[in-house]
């Protein structure tokens, strides 16, 4: 920390790095501080001194506390200067040395006086000073001042005021929220500055009050604010009053929206930049609402300005998340950014193309790429594979050159995180698009010869020894696994070996090579690698049909979360009685919350990277349901669907509903959680009425024994429903349970309980719940390789609608089936539009569904929808859905 | 200050200047995202290298790491930076480096180099206290700035009801020796 900065310096003392500072020393300076204290003062030299205390602070150098005390109170001496120079240097070392509360005592008369000086330097600096410095009980002596400085005719004094006034809000908000009248006055200054630290500090006094904050903004709207960072600040104000005022009012007018289209006019880029990020962060924004904004970003787009750019690119990549129809516009701007000097925004481009882009394009759009990709940094390359990887999910066909360009960027340098993302992207390409199984594991194949990071050999090996015997030829597989074994360290090798097993196991004709292969590693010189040897070499041994219970051993992965396995093992004490996996609960307790967690996460941003897709629930589902026995006979769920909550948020008991379909039956797995410390609920059911879902009948409800403070439960209930029919109805609920009062010190509940109920809100099964959304990469081959007599046509009225966008999402939602190529996206503007959608019903059954909507007279929309199916009633079952919606 | 509550305010992070080697000349922070002195100079070694290769010299430039905004531009062998987080307008953050940077031009007149700059590191440390306090932007016009700091500490610029007589004589000594000098 303390160390010399003569040091640094000595072995450069060479003419250009001449320093004023060179050799200096704390020790020396603390000394030469002395001259603070002397009776005739050298303004000069004492302001020297200062700038030499401050240098090495600013180098972070530390003074002791008793070094920081001392030239403190010299420093105190230097009021008695009245060089202006000097001051400001004092007020400056002051603020650095942030003194203590009772040393504050020395200087706050000599700052008082400089409050009421006629400098107005002194009176503005002064105030920064004090107020930076002192506690609360100075405070009220000096309000009256700071009060005055607020409405001084300086702006810098005022400005001063101001901006200690946001600092002191955050420690003294009582005291501040009393100069609201004075504050209020210099939101009308005509300073630029005063009139920005105003209306923060008057925002910042109000922002609890939400009907006083949205007068603000409706006052100030109406257009007398005139600094450029003052507009930008109301334009914040103004998205946030919007954000809580929440809907849209009847007319179809968002409140504000005016406003902020009218500062995308403004003279200052700053306040149009902000106008534009405002409205393209509006919740639901329309096309309609979008299109001017994206107009001006487009202009930045050519600026000359690289933040101009970058910034412009950055929100245009945000809205292609969600709109990417609205950004094509640019696309012709935005190719030309993929040569920018600047690589942010250059990857900023790419990776928004990537997500506009059409299927024809991605062919041109990857030669630019590759060539791209030699000369910006990992992290961006990063950005660009997980870009290319939800391109590739969105049109399979082009798998082949994706696929391509992945396995070329695995062969170049790249450190482990860029590696990893290319190896997730294959492998996530390889489990979604059965086309590209094979070629895919053919590149991690190549990539593991060659591959310095065990992580990711291990990975590649794991996954290998699961999707390889399932190709058409594994054997050739083999050598690349084997060679592993001889080439590598002993944590591949090891799992090596038992890629090995798991292809001998799953594929009879290879078992034979694959036992020489094993009984080779027996030599191995890691205990670890000889151990799986002897291992599989005995449970799969002999020439008989390889049993149930090896496979499941080799391949079964463990359906017990490992958080409970490791408390049960801690529990676990050594006796008579052997450790039963069979006791270890398989419930899966955090689960729902970290679910409800979720959402309330700050997206990390990183270069726009897109948000990562929703984990995959359902397998975890499934497991949890195939592991309750009166399930069992169920047979595998078609569907679950996503929580739906039925409880207001903060309420005493959270409770959502997860829907599980079954072929004949419906499983409502109610997710209770239960929020109040105090409190042990005991016997917790859920009373089901569905005396409004006649077709439904309850066969089993299973109660949670006891569902203690912030640890959640879950409690099932079962109907039966006729088979295959996409049988709707709606349900009303009534938690049930028995309350205990709990010890909030001991934690321990009483003996007593009283029985209580909580009234849930009702929960619908609809057509939707039946239909499974599944893409298709092709939707015209799909179509046109239906029967065309599978065909049904009809035409709906719609009635008046906001706009086709609306119409077109709430068809989307009534089906719940899976838009394709991006059609769900209306361009604005637009009388007509086509959506083509696809999913699975219940039962298997394949439906492909093609919407065209048309806007008739002013807003009422007509549509006209095909369906064609695997079966005809499939067909009709959809119409019916259309036509009851 | 917790900054939930100024999430709304335009907020900067940090204002460094750095040396062609990537040294700190001056910087100051006013956000706790960097706790300890070598916790700042790891970001400034980070900025520096990242930002090494650019050419910053006509128009500034803008980067993103860490959640973080940085824009920058280079002069001689002067780096200046101002860092904000991911959510910040970037032309705000550009226009208080453009403030620091013309106001520094102004102070060196032109002659702007590490030299100098060290020379007068007062000033320059002085500016960055009148363009931002505590994180909260207080002037971005380059001339009001220069107006507020004065142009040398110890040429007084007082006004002469508060100069004492010997000190009005020694700064008009000193006027007289440097127009001498020139």
């Amino acid at each position: 920390m303390a160390q010399p900065l003569i040091k640094k310096d000595d072995d450069r003392d060479d003419e250009d790095n001449y320093s004023p500072f060179l050799g200096i020393e704390k020790g020396a300076v603390l000394q030469e501080a002395r001259v603070f204290n002397d009776p005739q003062l050298d303004a000069r030299r004492c302001s020297q001194v200062i700038t030499k205390l401050l240098y090495l602070l600013n180098q972070g150098e530390t003074f002791t506390k008793v070094e920081a005390t001392e030239v403190f109170f010299s420093v105190t001496k230097l009021f008695q200067s009245r060089d202006l120079g000097l001051r400001r240097m004092v007020y400056l070392i002051i603020k650095e040395l942030s003194p203590s509360a009772d040393e504050v005592i020395i200087v706050t008369s000599s700052l008082m006086k400089d409050m009421n000086s006629k400098t107005d330097m002194y009176r503005a600096n002064a105030i920064r000073v004090l107020c930076r410095i002192t506690d609360g009980t100075l405070l009220t002596q000096i309000e009256r001042y700071l009060k005055q400085a607020i409405v001084d005719k300086n702006p810098v004094v005022a400005s001063a005021a101001l901006v200690s006034g946001i600092h002191l809000l955050q420690t003294n908000p009582e005291i501040v929220k009393r100069w609201s009248n004075e504050v209020q006055e210099a939101v009308q200054s005509r300073a630029a500055l005063v009139q920005f630290h105003a209306l923060a500090l008057l925002h910042q006094i109000r922002q609890n009050d939400r009907l006083a904050v949205s007068k603000l903004v409706t006052s100030l709207t109406r257009g007398s604010v005139r600094s450029p960072l003052a507009q930008c600040l109301l334009i914040r104000y103004t998205s946030q009053v919007i954000r809580e005022s929440g809907n849209i009012t009847q007319s179809g007018e968002r409140p504000f929206y005016d406003f902020l289209e009218s500062c995308l006019r403004h003279k200052s880029e700053m306040v149009i930049f902000e106008a534009a990020k405002a409205i393209t962060d509006l919740n639901g924004v329309t096309s309609r609402e979008l299109t001017p904004a994206i107009t001006v970003l487009q202009l930045f787009l050519s600026s000359s300005k690289p933040v101009l750019r970058f910034a412009a690119v950055r929100t245009l990549n945000k809205v292609a998340m969600t709109h990417p129809m609205a950004v094509t516009n640019c696309n012709i701007d935005m190719e030309s950014l993929i040569s920018d000097q600047n690589r942010s925004i250059a990857t900023l481009a790419i990776t928004t193309l990537l997500k506009t882009g059409n299927e024809s394009s991605v062919d041109r759009l990857m030669k630019q790429i590759t060539n791209f990709m030699s000369d910006i940094a990992d992290e961006f390359k990063i950005v660009v594979v997980e870009a290319i990887r939800s391109l590739c999910l969105k049109f399979p066909l082009k798998y082949r050159s994706l696929m391509n360009f992945l396995s070329n960027i695995l062969r170049e340098e790249g450190g482990f995180d860029y590696k990893k993302a290319i190896v997730d992207s294959i492998v996530i390409l390889i489990r979604d698009i059965p086309d590209a199984k094979e070629s895919g594991l053919l590149h991690l194949c190549e990539f593991i010869e060659d591959c310095e990071f065990t992580y990711l050999s291990t990975q590649i090996l794991h996954f290998l020894g699961i999707e390889g015997p399932k190709t058409l030829d594994p054997s050739k597989y083999i050598r690349y696994i084997y060679n592993r074994v001889h080439l590598e360290n002993a944590t591949v090798r090891a799992s090596a070996v038992s890629t090995l097993a798991k292809f001998g196991a799953s594929v009879d004709g290879l078992k034979p090579r694959i036992f020489v292969l094993l009984r080779r590693c027996l030599f191995d010189s890691d205990d670890e690698v000889r151990d799986r040897a002897t291992l599989y070499l005995n449970t799969l041994g002999g020439d008989t049909e390889i049993d149930n219970d090896a496979k499941d051993f080799l391949f079964g992965s463990l359906d017990i979360p490992l958080v409970n396995l490791e408390t049960s093992l801690k529990k676990y004490e050594p006796s008579e009685e052997a450790f039963d996996i069979n006791l270890v609960p398989k419930e899966v307790k955090s689960q729902p919350l970290a679910e409800k967690k979720a959402p309330g996460k700050k997206p990390t941003g990183g270069l726009g990277a897109p948000p990562s897709g929703p984990p995959s629930t359902v397998d975890s589902y499934e497991k949890q349901l195939l592991s309750i026995p009166e399930f069992a006979n169920f047979g595998k769920p078609f569907k679950s669907s996503a929580p739906v909550e039925l409880t207001e948020a903060e309420t005493e008991y959270a409770v959502n509903v997860v829907k599980h379909i079954f072929d004949t039956h419906v499983v409502f797995q109610y997710n209770c959680t239960n929020t109040i410390p105090e409190q042990l609920l005991e016997d917790v059911i859920v009373v089901v009425d569905a005396s409004e879902a006649e077709e439904f009948s309850q066969v089993i409800s299973k109660p949670l024994r006891s569902l203690p403070y912030d640890s959640p439960g879950q409690i099932f209930v079962a109907f039966e429903k006729p088979e295959g029919l996409p049988t709707s109805g709606k349900f009303s609920n009534i938690l049930r349970f028995i309350v205990k009062e709990v010890d909030p010190t001991s934690g321990e509940a009483e003996d007593d309980g009283v029985e209580d109920e909580y009234q849930l809100e009702d929960l619908e099964v609809v057509a939707a719940d039946y239909i499974l959304k599944v893409g298709v990469s092709n939707f015209r081959n799909a179509w046109e390789s239906m029967d065309p007599d599978s065909e049904r046509v009809d035409e709906y009225g719609l009635g008046p609608r906001e706009g086709l966008s609306e119409a077109v999402n709430t068809v989307i939602t009534l089906l719940g089936m899976q838009p394709c190529e991006g059609t769900e996206v209306v361009p604005p503007n637009s009388r007509s539009h086509t959506c083509l959608l696809s999913g699975v019903f219940i039962g298997g059954v394949k439906v492909l569904v093609r919407l065209s909507f048309g806007l008739d007279g002013a807003k009422d929309v007509a549509m006209k929808l095909a369906v064609r199916s695997d079966d005809v009633t499939v067909s009709d079952a959809i119409h019916e859905i259309v036509a009851s919606g | 200050m917790s900054p939930s509550k100024l999430e709304l305010n335009p907020s900067v992070k940090n204002i460094l200047l750095l040396d062609s080697d990537g040294r700190r000349v001056a910087a100051k922070y006013f956000s706790d995202d960097w706790p300890t002195n070598s916790a700042k100079e790891a970001f400034e070694k980070l900025v520096f290298n990242k930002t090494q290769k650019t050419n910053a010299r006509t128009e500034a430039e803008i980067t993103m790491f860490e959640n973080n905004i940085i824009v920058y531009k280079f002069v001689q062998d002067l780096h200046f930076f101002v860092t904000g987080s991911d959510d910040e307008n970037e032309l705000i953050l550009s226009s208080v480096l453009q403030a620091f940077f013309d106001s520094v031009g102004l102070l060196l007149r032109g002659n702007v180099d590490k030299k100098e700059a060290l020379e007068n590191l007062d000033l320059i440390l002085l500016r960055i206290d009148e363009i931002i306090d505590a994180g909260i932007i207080l002037e971005t016009t380059p001339n009001t700035i220069a107006g507020k700091v004065g142009s040398n500490s110890t040429e007084s610029g007082a006004p002469l009801s508060e100069q004492t007589l010997s000190q009005a004589l020694a700064s008009a000594r000193e006027h007289l020796a440097r127009s001498l000098l020139k």
